[in-house]
């Protein structure tokens, strides 16, 4: 057991667990922050998606003790009010069916389009592909990055 | 004005306040957090504003005087948007305004309910005609209540999206105000309630934003893995290989790890015990961890030492839909090697006949040329993105469960058994589910949350690894199916035999097309027992036949010099003029009328654009009909999926929007399914227990574009969760012949490993 001192969607918070847990299990177990999901366990799904500082990263295999100084930003933290871009295309385009895999789709992209805000169409089949959807939405995620892109550059 | 004989839905009108109510013991807010469709924000606020008082009509509807209505959703919500859609054909005949409606999800309950399940494409089909009976009463009940206070006949009262009007003196007044007067109001008999013409309708067939999407948007718990209750502990189970039983489970290591409350084996149904429908026939007795926190477990688990031993022959009594079975377990370690040589084999001999018309044997005695091809495909599982979980609660009075569960009534009254409680004390909670595809309608981890529950006398809740989820054993069958055409000396199709069997169940339905169309048709099946175990996979069956079959029906109708479209018409055509035999089960002429949208919409008589290669494929299913044309070049050895158009017939759309985004789903999955889905067994080990090995489809090998168009008629609504999803295995090996010049008999089409027969 250790302490760390986490910062998540900007404010600290304050844990004692086995430096080996992964991100994943801290936020869900110890700070209740359910948002980010369990799906494989072994970063091939990424619906454990998260914000590591400005990169997406895969919570599950993501140790607390790596985790430094590092802001952490998860679905939760992405926007107050659910008005982040790339939440509004989710809603405007409709995407999810069962809608488990989202959070951590909505994570990849955001954290893509932060870096990349123009991007061409391989461009975002490259950043989309570690996600997995169960239920088929692809086609529909693609158009909402495409329109988060979109709102981006026009507000 | 039309008006429906049914049913349905009376039980719900029954005022009944001996409810069980253990749902309300845990108060999980986010159980009821209902929110309005994604409505302008002023509206939204209106909206929120929640009543003093609701007046309840029945057990689907709650109006507030202030004028907003509660609706409930009835059936689990597993990614086909029944929270919205049910609910939407309530609101369409009590005339509300769809801005002023919250839903809410309902939890288990037989009394209030009707067929609380999700799966088989049934629940628009079924839900449709009493809902809209319980949304016309009540409307009917407002009208007779403003009937009385305006002292007016009831038949000069209109209503127009939550007001009751009488043209005449001009008065008016909202459902809000009428409320409270009207729910005491005797319940109208069903033939003096009318229903809402096809014609009239607002909100049926008009795109409705799925009420969730908010929440899942921003991360809102809403699945049972979100839960997390205070003084709950975690639970994990650890399984046999298929063909073995725990021997022992020496738990010194794993009982003493940080966290770990204990562990122990549970028997979840007693050997003796006599199955309902859907009981998991996999493993019995199971060993579990229990502990404090969800990673402490999972490594304590990790830590368990067990051994196995090998079972012996058995067998067991299931109830099922033709009554009770005796269903064989053989011992014995399987392998998918051992499997394709025993169905190689059975695939020569003569099966059970399941249809025979005219005189096939002679049709290919006399033939000129035969055409025989065989397909197979390998076992599937499921998959879902949330892992098995289940949260359980059980005292010595009662059971209270949440769960992703396709089909509580299922597993009541095996819980009730199980635990020795009455089954009015079992409340089992619907939390929205994280994909279904069918493994969720097995209640399985409902009884082992319930029982690790009884055991360790606390809430806990079971969670699987994705490893548990992948090899616990529903999974869909493997099939084989051997085709065979008779063509005389001028290349007529004058006999059609199909013969199909697999593990532990064969895939032909023998009364669909092309049966009906053909004078000398024979159809057989056989099937092998095993002791790995399987369950209902999205269109079971014809998630393998339609492929297979629409796969042959091309080939054919290339040796007969037809084109691919034109021959199914032709079938099609026979089938509806002078149908051979009497029991088919389609439509001849909704079947050829997806064909001609689909022929329409594709472009099919324009000749295909240079590097595009296209396949056809229609089937039907679950009440509903699927024509669909796939495009796709080729990037060196892989395919690219370019564009899917879709012909849909399942009578009145009632969400327009998401039905588009089922068939999407449906489609990209059968892409994903046909091109990569396998699960093998090595010794009764599966050979796949993640997605590191177990490939999924993935964003870039999702079609670019998805053109979906649906057929406008008047006829009752039937399911869409299935019929997309068989024919597109057909579309796609059909296009991938014209690509590479190399027909696909086998699944997985895209596979490192040589090519059996293809």
């Amino acid at each position: 057991m250790a302490n760390f001192n986490l910062k998540i969607n900007g404010k600290t918070h304050e844990i004692e667990v086995d430096p080996t847990t992964p991100m994943l299990w801290v936020l869900r177990d110890h700070i209740k922050l359910v948002g980010t999901k369990f799906g494989c366990g072994i970063a091939q799904c990424g619906a454990c998606t998260v914000h590591l500082g400005e990169n997406a990263v895969r919570s599950c295999q993501l140790p607390i003790s790596a985790v430094g100084e590092q802001d952490i930003t998860t679905i939760e933290g992405l926007s107050e009010n659910g008005d982040h871009p790339v939440q509004k295309a989710w809603l405007e385009i409709d995407v999810p069916q069962c809608g488990y895999c989202q959070a951590g789709q909505i994570m990849t992209a955001s954290a893509f389009l932060k870096k990349n805000p123009n991007p061409s169409d391989e461009e975002i089949e490259g950043a989309m592909n570690g996600n997995i959807c169960r239920c088929g939405t692809y086609t529909r995620i693609k158009k909402a990055v495409k329109m988060a892109a979109n709102i981006n550059q026009n507000t | 004005m039309t008006h429906v004989k049914t049913q349905i839905g009376r039980r719900a009108f029954l005022k009944n306040t001996g409810l069980a109510s253990g749902g309300l013991i845990i108060g999980f807010s986010w159980l009821n957090s209902c929110k309005p469709k994604a409505v302008p924000e002023k509206e939204m606020e209106l909206a929120l504003k929640m009543p003093k008082e609701w007046s309840e009509f029945n057990s689907y509807i709650k109006i507030g005087e202030n004028g907003v209505v509660t609706l409930m959703a009835p059936n689990p919500e597993f990614g086909s948007n029944v929270k919205t859609s049910l609910p939407m054909i309530l609101a369409e005949e009590l005339d509300v305004d769809w801005k002023m409606v919250l839903i809410e999800q309902a939890n288990f309950h037989p009394e209030k309910f009707d067929r609380q399940f999700t799966g088989g494409s049934q629940g628009i089909r079924t839900g449709w005609p009493g809902l809209r009976v319980a949304g016309a009463t009540a409307r009917q009940m407002l009208l007779m209540a403003a009937a009385q206070q305006w002292n007016v006949p009831v038949n000069e009262l209109t209503t127009n999206n939550g007001t009751v009007y009488h043209k005449t003196t001009g008065q008016e007044i909202g459902y809000g105000e009428l409320a409270s007067l009207a729910k005491d109001i005797t319940i109208p008999e069903e033939q003096e309630v009318p229903l809402k013409a096809v014609s009239d309708f607002k909100i049926v067939g008009v795109s409705k934003k799925n009420v969730d999407t908010k929440n899942i948007v921003t991360g809102k718990p809403l699945f049972t893995m979100d839960l997390q209750e205070e003084g709950m502990l975690v639970a994990m189970i650890a399984l046999p290989p298929f063909g073995m039983k725990i021997k022992s489970v020496d738990d010194s290591v794993a009982k003493s790890m940080p966290g770990i409350k204990d562990v122990f084996t549970i028997q979840t149904l007693q050997d003796d015990y006599e199955r309902n429908f859907f009981d998991t026939t996999t493993h019995t007795k199971i060993a579990v961890v229990v502990g404090n926190s969800t990673w402490e477990v999972m490594q304590a688990k990790k830590a368990l030492r067990m051994e196995w031993e090998e079972i012996s022959d058995s067998e067991f009594v299931m109830a099922g839909f033709r009554g009770k079975t005796t269903i064989k377990v053989p011992a014995g370690l399987e392998s998918t090697e051992e499997h394709n040589e025993k169905m190689k084999e059975m695939s020569l001999k003569k099966g059970n006949v399941l249809r025979r018309d005219g005189n096939p044997e002679e049709a290919f005695l006399n033939a000129d040329k035969v055409l025989e091809r065989t397909y197979t495909a390998p076992y599937l599982a499921h998959n879902c993105m949330e892992p098995v979980n289940c949260f359980a609660h059980v005292t010595e009075k009662e059971a209270v469960l949440y769960a992703p569960t396709q089909a509580p009534e299922l597993i009541s009254g095996t819980l009730a058994a199980r635990l020795g409680l009455p089954e009015e004390n079992i409340h089992i909670n619907l939390t929205r589910m994280g994909g279904g595809f069918g493994q969720r309608a097995y209640g399985h981890h409902l009884v082992e949350a319930a029982v690790i529950s009884q055991e360790i006398k606390a809430p806990v809740k079971l969670v699987y690894t994705r490893e548990d989820d992948m090899t616990y054993g529903i999974y869909r069958p493997t099939y084989t199916a051997t085709y065979r055409a008779a063509l005389d000396k001028d290349n007529n199709l004058i006999g059609f035999h199909v013969r199909g069997g697999g593990i532990p169940e064969h895939p032909v339905a023998a009364n669909r097309f092309p049966a009906g169309a053909i004078d000398n048709y024979l159809a057989e099946g056989w099937a092998l027992e095993s002791n790995i175990t399987i369950g209902a996979f999205r269109a079971p069956r014809s998630n393998f036949i339609a492929g297979a079959e629409q796969s042959f029906l091309d080939e054919l109708a290339e040796t007969m010099g037809k084109d691919p479209i034109d021959f199914r018409l032709e079938l099609l055509d026979r089938a509806a003029k002078n149908p051979v035999g009497e029991n088919n089960d389609y439509e001849a002429e909704r079947y050829a009328g997806v064909l001609e949208l689909v022929k329409e919409k594709s472009g099919w008589k324009q000749s295909e654009k240079p590097g595009i290669h296209r396949g056809v494929s229609a089937y039907f299913c679950h009440n509903s009909y699927v024509a669909q044309v796939l495009e796709l070049s080729m990037d060196s050895e892989m395919p690219k999926m370019e564009k899917v158009t879709a012909a849909i017939d399942c009578g009145i759309v009632i969400n327009p929007d998401f039905a588009t985004n089922m068939a999407e789903g449906g489609i990209v999955d059968g892409i994903g399914n046909a091109m990569f889905g396998e699960m093998s067994f090595t010794n009764g080990v599966p050979d796949h227990k993640n997605f590191d090995t177990y490939r999924m489809i993935r964003f870039k090998e999702a079609p670019e574009t998805i053109d979906v168009h649906f057929v406008e008629n008047d006829t009752d609504p039937t399911g869409l969760g299935e019929p997309p999803f068989p024919p597109i295995f057909g579309a796609l090996a059909n296009a991938l012949y014209k690509a590479t010049g190399r027909r696909h008999y086998r699944q997985p089409f895209i596979t490192d490993k040589p090519s059996l027969v293809g």
